[in-house]
């Protein structure tokens, strides 16, 4: 009996291992993550709402929830998460070597980045719009007005240059100063050495509490970009960077079907729809073909929501942001969001 | 030639030698006495007078001064920066222990006094991140919550425990009679004195994680310390060399005449005297390094001004930016300053020892 | 066997063998480990990027330089910018540095304590808080735009800098500074030629006053004839901003002002350290042939105590420069800010700009040191 055991188990193990052989491609950086317990974020040093340590140190914000849920995802557990602050000029350098799994932090998809940086971008889970924020009493009501004007930004970001562009092609002059980080603008910004500062308008409904005096402020209401912004992997280990698109693809996806922190369970029991049952792990073993647990996007929904929920959370209504989901609201509803199909 | 005037008391007499000897003194005097007076009244003003010191939150700063209720309800955060508040004891008794064996050291009839001062080399430093790191029992704090003054402090005193050893080893391969050795210490030297010190911990920070092995992760912490330390060592190594010139070619003759080697004669003849010849420049350099661990915070290391910084963020107690940097800067003033005076003190032991 | 470990030479080339070895494999092992890496990682490298569009503005440029230009002009105007505040800061310090140590040395209680404090507060906090104070606390002081002090109507102050009109002709400032470079030639040979006079025969030469009107109101008159005959760019106040012009930026201002008077904090005890070396007897003596006491500090102390003040203030010298880099915090464009900040996120070639960086420090560090021992050479065979 006890052989008939062993040589079962011995059996299994090997169809076992080797059908993983069969279906998994190696991962260095789910194996490493695996191994040291957590995952390692690469966040912005500071933005309300996308991520922002309190003075215990507790980081919150859409940014952070994402990571939040990829640690669900992956290890079962969604404050298995570290998250090291990085600047403007630091992140790529950062993400290059090795020292976070990936980026979620306010990084704008461009063609450039993803040509030379060694760099992938597996998504989108903010669509952020850059405009500026002025004195009210400069009494600016569009972005022409500004002509003349001294603009504070921080430098290496696409802020820089897509502010530079624009009155570039317009004949419009304008003196731009590079900060290095995001708050040493700001401050410049609020001392009055600049007379606008620029970054996307989600970022700025954050930084704005920052400012002295919040009510002698505006933010311009017109836009003069699009800046998508997702989680950044670096090139190689294609399985590690299908998890992270599927998580997102997932939290997306699971407010689009209706799934809920509040109703996962009882989806996942009772739902007739079988993209909802796939998403769940209810059937199709989706997450084993990724080499994680089938109840991947369960956990991360249960302990983190969906996007919607994470987004009122973070930096919609139910934050002191207030932003409107606008842009970021799903496709059926006026907005860009949507996932590819669970199938 | 003058008529003998009624003898001064003796303070009115200095007084008016220090103050007022000349017409052109005595308006050099009323000039400083202006200069301070209408520097020092605001000052004051601010500081002291005007300044709220009671309260917990910024609406309870309504006098035009200072608000220190600011610091007070950062105060934790300013020594400690994210470092849990449960394990926080653990950091005060590193300091404790490191203010008593320095005490102790410090008491010139400690006996065995050399014996006792390398042991606690040979014990704090390793006893020290076992402490504030972790493991082996005590829970482990990550480098990433560590931050204010106990990062400085860490920041400054490991970096020169590194720098120390290092700076002498150059020193001495700098005085080598082997061209090659003589050659790669003034190279080593040379280089990291010439570049900015924000620009090595930035290389540090970058470069380090790209020259080592895949999968050998160096801590964002350590990076900094091994920065700071190899310009410190080159450096230190400068004025330990200063100190080997300063020792009399007598001295190594008659050691190599009793027919001692090379590593004996540093080690018992050359180093002892160098040293306490180098001790006050050592010190300076010293100072130097304490304050240039500010600069880390290029790097996002929150140490004591990053930690000030990254306070003034929170929009709570917008507008304290005076406050925050007066405060850190006070402690920077007060550790560099103190350090100073020692120094020399030391000095002048030095100059009563050799009859200078 | 043991006569051959015994022998120092062998021992001698044995360690070096030994030491040079070790140095390769060290090197090669991170060359290879950082080659390794970038191809895994995929990044980048060579040093074409330099030839790239830059795209990046920087506001405060004496090179002409303009966004569509590459990264090497970006690189150039970064040197430049440092160089500039540099050089100006090495002067203010250096004048202010003499001043205050003087002033230590003082017989009067009251100022050599003054000085005091000034030496040790300055000495004691990191450079960084004076930046940091320096940006923050003028841009607090200064006025908005549109409440600028005004300079005659030709210059402006205010948050955004200082605007001073440019001439739009500059042939006219050539001629006057080409005439300038003359009357400072004539003048140290008049320098010159005094000096062999009073050696030989003893009569005093105005070598000071000749040298006011030669290098100081002549100059200025001829400035003032090419200023006339030209027309000017003056700034004018359009839209938000002063436009037109030379701005000087607050950030240079900031950066000039927190350098200067910190080096000069660490100037002033070398300069009292050099004045302190010369013996007392020496002064005694000076003050004994009945020279004035302005004149034995320009003639007896400050020769002698000149070849200890030199190495020291080289170093400071060189601490300035590299010190300069801190405008990277308050947005000034140096080498930091522009290059490794703005080309380096733009390019993301890390190692390439770092190598780069580093490589220009040394350059500018040796090219001083080089400088200032010429300059103490020469001055130490003057004095004997």
């Amino acid at each position: 009996m006890k052989t008939v055991c062993r040589i079962a188990a011995l059996a299994a193990f090997f169809t076992a291992s080797a059908a993983s052989a069969q279906q998994l491609a190696p991962s260095p950086t789910l194996d490493a993550i695996k191994a040291r317990g957590h995952i390692e974020c690469g966040v912005h040093l500071g933005l309300p709402g996308f991520s922002f340590a309190n003075d215990k140190g507790e980081w919150t914000g859409l940014d952070v929830d994402y990571c939040k849920s990829l640690a669900a995802a992956v290890l079962g557990d969604a404050t298995k998460v570290k998250f090291t602050p990085t600047s403007v000029q630091q992140r790529w350098a950062v993400l290059q070597s090795g020292q976070v799994d990936l980026l979620s932090r306010n990084t704008t998809i461009t063609f450039s980045r993803n040509a030379t940086l060694g760099v992938n971008f597996q998504g989108i889970n903010f669509y952020e719009g850059q405009t500026f924020v002025v004195r009210t009493k400069a009494k600016v009501a569009a972005v022409k007005d500004l002509a003349d004007a001294t603009i504070c930004v921080a430098a290496g970001s696409t802020e820089e240059k897509t502010a530079a562009d624009w009155f570039r092609e317009r004949n419009l002059k304008v003196t731009i100063i590079n900060f290095q980080k995001n708050d040493d603008a700001i401050s410049a910004y609020d001392q009055g050495r600049c007379d606008a500062y620029t970054a996307g308008i989600g970022a700025l409904a954050g930084q704005r509490i920052k400012f002295k005096d919040p009510n002698e402020h505006q933010i311009l209401t017109e836009i003069i970009s699009n800046d998508p912004q997702g989680p950044v992997t670096r090139w190689g280990d294609e399985r590690w960077q299908l998890v992270v698109r599927w998580v997102l693809n997932g939290t997306i996806a699971a407010e689009a079907l209706g799934v809920t922190s509040k109703n996962v369970e009882e989806m996942k029991a009772k739902s007739a729809s079988s993209e909802v049952r796939r998403l769940l792990g209810a059937e199709g073993k989706f997450g084993q073909m990724m080499g994680l647990s089938d109840d991947w996007m369960f956990n991360a929904i249960k302990q983190v929501g969906n996007y919607g929920e994470s987004y009122e959370r973070t930096v919609g209504m139910g934050s002191a942001l207030k932003l409107k989901r606008g842009a970021n609201e799903l496709w059926t509803k006026g907005g860009l969001l949507y996932s590819p199909p669970f199938q | 030639m003058k008529a003998a005037r009624p003898p001064l008391p003796g303070w009115l007499a200095t007084l008016r030698q220090r103050l007022f000897a000349t017409p052109v003194d005595i308006a050099v005097s009323f000039l400083c006495v202006y200069v301070v007076w209408r520097i020092s009244l605001p000052l004051v003003d601010w500081l002291l007078v005007e300044a709220n010191w009671r309260g917990t939150s910024r609406e309870d700063c309504t006098s035009a001064g200072a608000c220190w209720v600011f610091i007070r309800a950062r105060f934790a955060q300013f020594m400690y920066g994210q470092y849990p508040v449960p394990e926080r004891w653990r950091v005060d008794l590193l300091g404790a222990l490191a203010v008593c064996a320095a005490a102790a050291l410090s008491w010139r009839r400690l006996p065995r006094r050399r014996e006792a001062a390398i042991a606690a080399l040979a014990v704090l430093p390793p006893l020290g991140i076992w402490l504030l790191y972790g493991g082996l029992g005590l829970s482990i704090v990550e480098t990433r919550a560590w931050g204010g003054l106990m990062l400085t402090l860490f920041l400054a005193v490991y970096a020169g425990l590194i720098a120390i050893p290092l700076g002498i080893l150059l020193a001495l391969g700098r005085r080598s009679r082997l061209p090659m050795i003589r050659f790669a210490s003034i190279v080593f030297i040379e280089f990291w004195r010439g570049v900015p010190i924000i620009t090595v911990i930035f290389l540090a920070s970058l470069l380090l994680p790209l020259i080592m092995p895949t999968g050998f992760n160096v801590d964002r912490l350590a990076r900094a310390v091994i920065g700071l330390a190899f310009v410190i060592a080159a450096y230190m190594a400068e004025a330990v060399r200063g100190g080997l010139q300063a020792l009399p070619d007598g001295q190594v003759e008659a050691a190599q005449a009793l027919g001692l080697g090379y590593w004996r004669i540093t080690r018992l003849i050359v180093l002892p005297q160098a040293l306490r010849i180098a001790l006050p420049a050592m010190t300076n350099e010293f100072i130097a390094l304490f304050k240039n661990t500010t600069l880390v915070l290029i790097v996002s290391i929150f140490d004591l001004l990053g930690i000030a910084q990254a306070a003034l963020a929170d929009p709570a107690w917008v507008g304290m930016n005076m406050e925050a940097y007066v405060f850190a800067g006070a402690i920077y003033w007060l550790a560099c300053f103190g350090l100073s005076q020692w120094s020399r003190l030391q000095e002048k032991r030095l100059q009563a020892a050799y009859g200078r | 066997m043991i006569r051959f470990w015994r022998d120092r030479k062998v021992r001698d080339v044995l360690w070096q063998v030994l030491a040079t070895v070790g140095l390769i494999v060290v090197v090669v092992f991170f060359v290879r480990n950082a080659s390794d890496n970038m191809v895994k990682a995929g990044i980048a490298s060579g040093f074409q990027f330099l030839w790239r569009d830059s795209g990046i503005e920087v506001p405060f440029n004496i090179t002409g330089y303009k966004p569509s230009d590459i990264i090497l002009a970006l690189l150039w105007t970064g040197i430049v910018n440092t160089l500039l505040v540099s050089a100006a800061a090495v002067v203010v310090a250096t004048v202010v540095g003499f001043t205050v140590g003087l002033m230590r040395l003082s017989n009067n209680w009251l100022l050599s304590t003054l000085a005091a404090v000034y030496i040790e507060f300055v000495r004691n906090i990191p450079l960084l808080f004076f930046v940091l104070f320096w940006y923050f606390g003028v841009l607090a002081a200064l006025p908005t735009p549109k409440e600028s002090y005004d300079f005659l109507g030709v210059a402006f102050l205010n948050r955004r800098g200082l605007s001073i009109p440019l001439p739009n002709e500059v042939t006219g400032f050539q001629l006057a500074l080409l005439a300038i470079a003359v009357l400072i030639v004539v003048q140290l040979g008049l320098a010159r030629w005094a000096k062999a006079r009073q050696a030989r025969t003893g009569r005093d030469f105005p070598t000071w006053m000749v040298g006011f009107v030669l290098c100081g109101l002549l100059p200025i008159a001829a400035l003032a004839v090419a200023g006339a005959a030209t027309s000017w760019d003056v700034p004018t106040l359009r839209g938000f901003n002063y436009r037109g012009g030379f701005v000087l930026v607050p950030e240079f201002v900031a950066l000039f002002m927190a350098l200067s008077t910190y080096t000069a904090g660490f100037i002033a005890e070398v300069v009292r350290g050099g004045i302190q070396s010369v013996r007392q007897g020496q002064i005694d003596a000076a003050r004994a042939l009945g020279l004035t006491p302005g004149r034995v500090v320009r003639l007896v102390v400050i020769p002698q105590a000149m070849p200890v003040i030199i190495p020291p203030i080289t170093s400071q010298y060189l601490n300035l420069i590299k010190n300069s880099s801190l405008g990277a915090a308050i947005a000034y464009p140096e080498i930091v800010a522009v290059f490794m900040g703005s080309a380096l996120v733009a390019t993301g070639q890390a190692i390439e700009i770092i190598a780069i960086t580093l490589g220009i420090y040394l350059t500018i560090g040796l090219a001083v040191s080089a400088f200032m021992n010429w300059y103490n050479a020469r001055h130490r065979l003057v004095t004997r």
